[in-house]
């Protein structure tokens, strides 16, 4: 590692700092790579952008050593090398900083720092050699701390500075960030891009992954662009205007055409104002700010948002389920109710599917039956006595609706495939006969066939009169559903488009905040 | 993931967590048949002994059952039985109350202290583990100063300072009495019906599918409406009520009160539920399993001691027990 110090000086170009070829990944039969080839030189911050999906987690996984490439090569400072575990990366000097820190919380900043990696002699630490290297990572990233304090009690733009100095400790050159800025204040972030210079005139290479054009566009040195598992282009960011970018990332072909149909929509269903979800930390601004939108009978609304972007939120909201950090004003069918608990919501004829079904859909340890009639328990057994057939058989008809298939409605739905797993929770939602229906990504990591039969059956229950919000993360299948399409970014929707009259890159423009007007 | 429905596979059916239970109390039978202590083994008093004196921990672990499939635990079982021993015996005893009123009252006081715990725990979401070993403290606490820290016995002393026995009041009598041609408890009685009511809650009403859902995935029960601080204290509170009942019996059979009872019967409790194969983890198990666990623990416990191995050898024997069953239990998937 000195050595190779030594010898890579910011000005040092020709070599890169780190480059893969080749790179290709499939888990199952999905490919998620395909002939990746990407460099990183020293001493410069090079964005990885990419849609929701594009296959930029994967690389860095494999960057990271925590997942093996199929095929590809990776070299470090022009020699060859192969992380087969995170350790073999990080002795290679690579560094990620995930928006999940991983920071042990009530140890110290020092303990940290060298936490697996402490010098001792056997066993016994070196306090006063470690009290000094402490200092000077942390003045490396210009943080003026305790480094008694437990990690903890600092506040997350901090802790994030731990992270970078925890990576420099270890005398990492490569630094992958991963949506750093997604949980910092104004000031924080303008801190941290201070520190990304600093990290830059020390001669690291910076990965940066973001969502957010103005960022892109204020730290980036070149911009790599992967599209559906691909690199389509590696410029400079001066060789590469926003208009450019956004084209090469959505630009691909539609595989699977979700079905179109023409439903007039008529009188006004759920109204949804002034929405704001605070965020779970005092000083940072709120996921969702002051939202409003109405969706009228029979109508499918799109909500279209980045990660981060409060799409998930202000479904969960509106739905009750974030009581304690949310206020709105939420009015159904001419009649404004009061919503404090799902509870309230599913009597208010609400359902939400959420986006990961084995967290907060499923119960896993449950049959079939169990899972399905769970939302609509208390229409089935009055007097709390369960009615086993009523369960069955109500069970049966929605799950048939769907076209579920499985062995036995006794089956536990921990054995299903992800397709009839959704098509679970599905069934619980329209058992109990909903007005409105919340479906946040319900196409997420089911098959083709079985995301084609939910479009469908969107189709069905729109024509029923039940109106739909969805989310999803395929654009183009959204365009394809949606009458009428909401974009949202940081927290605010920022656009609005009929159905069929937007395309990716108008989504993907706004959802990036894009402010110029087409 | 087997793709073939697990229960109807054959393989399946004899790895369930109900058959290794079943396979667990037939070893320690088969024990008892072997080693039967001089023929002790084949009389059927021996039997009933044996289930008379893993009631009253049976009765702890049904309470328990409810607490653990919804991954908590309750350590304050054992002092609430203490406290309502104690509550029981003066008012049998020395307030002369019917027990018409009694053990309501009794039941009362255990279900409040279950529905405080669970309270503390669903609302102001502080682990189950500490605010049960709180309420153990605390109950155990007061038990000993409404008992002004001595036995509840029927000695009492007379103005003049010499002591006299009151009489034993019919309902002790009655709860340690055998029916049936004194071939059964009625401590053993009560067990059952313990067992009966736990498995009509679990399996027959929606709270029990509420309980379920709650251990199995929380979140998920939430978001479908499922009134999740509710169902916990119910759970907290039935756990106490059963402690209650244990109480009673545990006091009827000492003929007295005493504040210093059921200390570590929480933890009988909780390897009774354990080795019948309730998962810790919450959302699976059941009240059959805890029946089967019960009567593994008291027949183990039986069929030492009518052996005469010394009670040092049998805590050790349980502890190797607990482990066993346990690995047997682990699932496979």
């Amino acid at each position: 590692m000195y050595t190779m110090q030594a010898v890579a000086g910011p000005t040092q170009t020709d070599t890169p700092l780190f480059a893969m070829t080749g790179i290709c990944k499939t888990f199952g039969v999905q490919q998620v790579l395909r002939d990746v080839a990407f460099d990183l030189r020293a001493g410069e911050v090079h964005v990885l952008a990419g849609e929701n999906g594009a296959g930029k987690s994967t690389l860095m996984r494999i960057l990271g050593g925590i997942i093996l490439a199929d095929h590809g090569h990776s070299h470090v400072n022009g020699s060859e090398v192969l992380f087969r575990n995170p350790r073999d990366a990080a002795n290679s000097g690579v560094a990620i900083i995930h928006q999940e820190l991983s920071l042990v919380g009530p140890m110290s900043v020092a303990d940290n720092l060298f936490l697996g990696h402490e010098s001792s002699t056997a066993g016994w630490l070196h306090q006063t050699g470690t009290a000094q290297r402490t200092r000077d990572v942390l003045s490396r990233v210009s943080l003026r701390i305790d480094p008694r304090r437990a990690v903890d009690s600092l506040p997350i733009s901090s802790q994030q500075l731990v992270e970078i100095a925890k990576a420099l400790a270890l005398d990492a050159q490569i630094i992958v960030m991963d949506e750093p800025t997604s949980a910092l204040s104004e000031p924080e972030v303008r801190n941290l891009f201070a520190r990304i210079a600093d990290l830059k005139s020390q001669g690291c290479g910076i990965i940066y992954i973001t969502h957010r054009l103005e960022e892109i566009y204020t730290i980036a040195d070149r911009i790599s662009v992967l599209r559906d598992g691909a690199l389509v282009a590696t410029r400079d960011r001066s060789d590469l205007p926003p208009d450019e970018l956004v084209r090469l990332m959505v630009g691909r072909s539609i595989s699977d055409q979700a079905p179109r149909r023409t439903v007039t929509c008529n009188d006004l269903r759920l109204r949804v104002q002034h929405c704001t979800v605070r965020a779970t930390r005092a000083g940072v601004p709120p996921i969702v700010s002051d939202v409003s939108f109405d969706v009228r009978r029979g109508e499918i609304l799109g909500v279209v948002g980045l990660e981060g972007s409060g799409v998930s939120e202000l479904l969960w909201a509106t739905f009750g389920a974030l009581a304690n950090r949310a206020t709105s004003e939420i009015t159904i069918d001419g009649q404004r109710i009061r919503i404090n608990s799902p509870r309230d919501a599913i009597d208010a004829g609400i359902a939400l599917v959420t986006n990961d079904r084995k967290r907060t859909g499923l119960i896993l340890g449950m049959d079939i039956v169990q899972n399905a009639t769970l939302a609509a328990l208390p229409q089935l057994s009055p007097f709390t006595w369960l009615n086993h057939s009523a369960e069955t058989s109500l069970a049966s008809q929605s799950t048939q609706q769907l076209s579920l298939r499985a062995a036995s409605m006794r089956q536990h739905v921990s054995t299903l495939s992800g397709g009839n797993q959704q098509k679970v929770v599905l069934a619980k939602w329209m058992g109990t006969n909903p007005r409105v229906l919340l479906l946040d990504d319900p196409t997420r990591g089911v098959d083709v066939g079985a995301k084609h039969e939910i479009y469908l059956l969107m189709n069905q229950w729109s024509e029923q009169g039940r109106s739909i919000v969805f989310s999803s993360s395929e654009w183009p299948e959204l365009l394809q559903v949606s009458d009428r399409i909401i974009v949202m970014h940081r927290g605010r929707i920022v656009a609005s488009f009929e159905g069929g009259a937007a395309t990716p890159a108008d989504l993907l423009r706004a959802a990036m905040g894009s402010t110029r007007d087409e | 993931m087997a793709p073939s429905d697990e229960r109807t596979g054959w393989r399946a059916r004899l790895t369930s967590p109900t058959a290794t239970a079943l396979f667990a109390l037939c070893f320690v039978l088969l024990i008892g048949l072997i080693f039967s202590g001089d023929g002790a083994f084949y009389k059927w008093s021996t039997h009933r002994d044996a289930l008379r004196q893993a009631s009253v921990y049976g009765i702890l672990a049904c309470g328990m059952t409810f607490v653990i499939i919804t991954a908590g635990i309750d350590l304050s079982v054992g002092s609430v039985l203490a406290l309502v021993a104690v509550a029981f015996s003066i008012l049998s005893i020395h307030k002369d109350w019917s027990p018409w009123l009694t053990i309501p009252a009794c039941v009362a006081i255990g279900a409040a202290c279950g529905a405080t715990s669970g309270a503390v725990i669903a609302k102001l979401r502080i682990q189950p583990f500490i605010v049960t070993l709180a309420m153990m403290v605390f109950a155990r606490g007061l038990a000993k100063t409404i008992s002004g820290g001595m036995k509840v016995s029927t000695a009492m002393q007379r103005p003049d300072g010499s002591w006299t026995a009151a009489p034993v009041p019919d309902i002790f009598k009655a709860i340690d009495s055998r029916l049936l041609g004194d071939n059964i408890s009625v401590v053993s009685l009560i067990f059952i019906a313990c067992i009966i009511v736990s498995w009509i809650i679990l399996a027959r009403l929606r709270w029990g599918r509420y309980l379920y859902a709650i251990g199995g995935n929380e979140e998920a029960a939430r978001l479908s409406g499922v009134p999740v601080v509710a169902m916990k204290i119910l759970a907290y509170s039935l756990a106490g009520a059963f402690s209650a009942v244990a109480g009673l019996c545990q006091a009827a059979q000492e003929q007295q009160g005493d504040p210093e009872a059921g200390i570590g019967y929480e933890l009988t409790a909780i390897a009774i539920v354990v080795i019948g194969g309730t998962n810790l983890m919450g959302g699976r198990g059941g009240i059959g399993l805890t029946l089967l666990g019960t009567l593994t623990i008291g027949y183990l416990d039986k069929i030492l001691s009518v052996n005469a191995v010394p009670e040092a050898s049998r805590l050790m024997l349980t502890g190797v027990i607990i482990i066993v069953a346990v690995l047997l239990q682990r699932r496979k998937d």
